[in-house]
């Protein structure tokens, strides 16, 4: 038996529960590190160049927070989660392509990494095939691994649903490790139906002079999953939200035949995996299921989002669609963060009085 | 049909040639200038790289000239180069531009796309199919030729007596090389070139510093965009090869044998076959000019290009264990001349005093290392001319 860490960062957000719950069928210990700190982000920017986005020096952050308390340390490379794109090309954004070579070139005396080269589009069989050289490696029989790899499958396919839900990944996670999928499917769903009332209808916003207070704003926050759903470095600004009695979607909240239903809009598919899923989860948010307002969170000097950001602008723009890009690093603070979603919900809430009058 | 393409270098000539020869009108863009560079970077998204900046300012200003078609290249990623073409075109648009961005995806993905398009621009200028066949082969000819004589240039300028020879016979050489028209031409004009660059008075006894020049390639094959780096470098008395040319996939290096060879050095430290762009190669190109012997290797990369960053952050362990000092300059529009120049100046210093100590001179008389800025000066005085 070893213990595992996992870094919580990247890909955790929507990973984590077949990572461990495979691991754990196995009969390892998995630990995750702990949440995003001052401290993680420090250590993170010691070890990373300057250039590095910030996603990247968390997560290296992370991986200093588990060394020496882990026996491996797991480091998935993904490559690909799908076959995808004009050329059925569609990989990750490069900096995951080269994850663990960053690793081992800039921290040193690292606990063993455990990688594993993640290339879906080679064809369904590549996943299973991945994880069972993975188990085999740590020494676990045939018949084990089986069972493990359907536990976690079935797992993941949970959490993924609670995501669709509406559900959060932190509060998904915790229902779906804990065994309580249908509780929480079930609170998602009555969530759901109450959203399904709150909507605004598509004539208009708000009809009938309805106040605010049971009609409240939606708003979609895009963005890749390591940038939104950690409350550290976007300094808590879905909670914000959340308090401020907004509704937030976000494109983890639909479904793979939903996010494709929009990428025949896109001259060429863009390479990245969670690119497409920001643009076409974007493009639904504004054609499909209208919002009044979305916002993007970026990560300073991101590559693929130079490119999604000025799309989905120009798109917004297009549409009249009020759109906010949100650039975070390492220095951003809760007062500017405050200050600029607090202007766009008051705009928001002009426009909508201006609407109604 | 009015054609632009965008600039790379020296390759424009070959373009140039290649369209007027197959019948199309053609726009050659300007080089890349602040006016360039005011227009690019007011138009593009602010952390887009500075290659796409650039060719942003270029499109416009051939659009402003009058251009209907810009012919680009396409990529099947991840580097993000491959996604260009779409959003200049979507940018041309919103700006109110008519001039439409088509692009060549690698024929690779999709040989029926890369044929139809050939043939749009063959029935625009109403060439043959077996005169655009040969006006093919020999543009690329040409451009062999002008990497050819580039490369030579390169490697005959620190041995150069009076400043600037070099620069003068290298225009002179392209300039016999613009007006051949057909491969017997082109073959007699490269072979002329190369006798001029060759026959520029040279002192044979200097010992200049080798340095390899790695990175991405736009920023590479541009000068403009790196500041002269290379034939500045030239001018301070170093040897710079820098390891990607428009017709490197076709050569063999001085040394390695193709991109095989070059992945497979790479792979001790970067276990990964693509991440895009030349991420790769920037890592396996250091290893191998680290066995062949170079003083020191300089990698250029545009601010915020992604597979750089990759190899940026891997570079610092190869120095350390190959023992090979790597010196990075990230470019954007803010890059000056004289800032380049200084960390250059600076390497330099420091790859000469290693040499120095490398190869164990410890001569008591020796009380200031020679910097190779004082040795160029000195130089005339030693001449020893090679015709």
């Amino acid at each position: 038996m070893a213990t595992i860490g996992i870094p919580r960062a990247l890909a955790y957000y929507i990973y984590f529960p077949f990572w461990k719950t495979y691991f754990e069928e196995l009969g390892h210990e998995v630990i995750e590190s702990s949440p995003t700190t001052r401290d993680i982000l420090d250590k993170g920017i010691k070890d990373t160049v300057s250039d590095a986005c910030i996603p990247i020096k968390v997560f290296h952050g992370h991986v200093e927070d588990l060394k020496n308390k882990v026996d491996y340390i797991f480091v998935p490379r993904l490559v690909s989660m799908r076959k995808f794109g004009d050329f059925g090309t569609e990989t990750m954004c490069p900096k995951f392509l080269g994850l663990p070579d960053m690793l081992a070139a800039s921290i040193n005396d690292l606990s063993p990494v455990m990688e594993a080269r993640l290339d879906l589009k080679k064809g369904k069989s590549e996943l299973f095939k991945v994880y069972s050289e993975l188990g085999k490696r740590l020494g676990a029989d045939f018949l084990l691994i089986c069972r493990a790899f359907r536990r976690a499958s079935k797992i993941q396919k949970d959490y993924e649903q609670l995501l669709q839900r509406g559900i959060m990944p932190d509060m998904a996670m915790q229902e779906v490790l804990a065994g309580s999928y249908k509780k929480a499917a079930l609170a998602g769903r009555e969530r759901e139906g109450a959203n399904q009332q709150a909507r605004i209808p598509k004539s208009g916003l708000g009809q009938a002079g309805s106040p605010s207070g049971d009609n409240p704003c939606s708003l979609a926050v895009v963005g890749y999953p390591y940038a939104i759903y950690d409350p550290y470095i976007n300094v808590g600004l879905i909670s914000a939200l959340d308090q401020a009695g907004v509704r937030v979607y976000t494109q983890d909240m639909l479904s793979h035949r939903q996010l494709k239903s929009q990428a025949f809009k896109l001259d060429k598919d863009m390479f990245w995996y969670f690119s497409n899923r920001v643009v076409q989860g974007a493009l639904y948010y504004m054609d499909v299921k209208p919002v009044e307002g979305m916002i993007h969170i970026t990560a300073f000097a991101c590559g693929p989002d130079s490119i999604v950001d000025k799309f989905l602008e120009i798109e917004a723009k297009r549409r009249g669609l009020p759109y906010m890009a949100i650039m975070i690093d390492e220095h951003t603070g809760e007062a500017g963060m405050q200050t600029r979603m607090e202007a766009f919900l008051d705009m928001l809430e002009y426009r909508r009085k201006k609407r109604e009058s | 049909m009015k054609v632009s393409f965008p600039r790379m270098g020296y390759s424009h000539l070959a373009f140039r040639w290649l369209m007027e020869e197959v019948g199309l009108e053609c726009i050659v863009p300007p080089e890349p200038n602040n006016e360039t560079l005011d227009l690019g970077v007011r138009y593009s998204p602010e952390f887009a790289c500075i290659p796409f900046k650039v060719l942003m300012g270029s499109y416009l200003q051939v659009a402003e000239m009058g251009a209907d078609v810009i012919v680009t290249s396409g990529g099947c990623g991840p580097c993000r180069a491959g996604y260009y073409w779409v959003m200049h075109q979507k940018l041309l648009e919103e700006i109110g531009v008519k001039t439409k961005v088509i692009a060549f995806e690698d024929p690779m993905c999709g040989i029926w796309d890369f044929i139809r398009k050939l043939n749009l621009f063959r029935n625009a200028g109403g060439a043959s199919i077996r005169h655009f066949v040969q006006a093919f082969k020999t543009a690329w000819e040409k451009v062999k030729a002008i990497d050819d004589m580039e490369i030579l240039s390169y490697e005959v300028r620190p041995y150069e007596i009076t400043k600037g020879d070099t620069s003068r016979a290298l225009q002179l050489s392209l300039g016999l090389l613009d007006k051949a028209k057909d491969r017997k031409e082109v073959e007699e004009a490269r072979q002329e070139g190369l006798k001029i660059l060759k026959e520029v008075p040279q002192d044979i006894n200097r010992d200049p510093l080798k340095v390899g020049i790695i990175g991405e390639i736009y920023v590479l094959l541009e000068p403009s965009i790196n500041q002269y780096m290379q034939q500045m470098l030239g001018d301070m008395g170093v040897r710079a090869e820098r390891s990607i040319y428009l017709s490197s996939y076709t050569r063999n290096n001085t040394f390695s044998q193709g991109e095989q060879d070059v992945r497979q050095a790479a792979r001790p430290y970067l276990n990964e076959t693509c991440i895009g762009g030349h991420g790769v190669n920037s890592i396996g190109e250091t290893v191998l000019y680290a066995r062949h012997g170079y003083d020191g290797v300089i990698q250029l990369a545009p601010f915020s290009c992604i597979p750089e960053i990759v190899a940026r952050s891997i570079l610092p362990r190869v120095s350390r264990d190959l023992d090979i000092p790597v010196l990075t300059f990230f470019l954007d529009e803010q890059t000056s001349r004289a800032g380049v120049e200084t960390r250059l100046e600076a390497f330099i210093d420091l790859l000469e005093m290693r040499r120095e100590k490398k190869r164990g001179i410890k001569s008591a008389s020796l009380i200031t290392l020679p910097t190779p800025r004082a040795k160029f000066d000195a130089a005339p005085k030693l001449v020893a001319a090679d015709k």
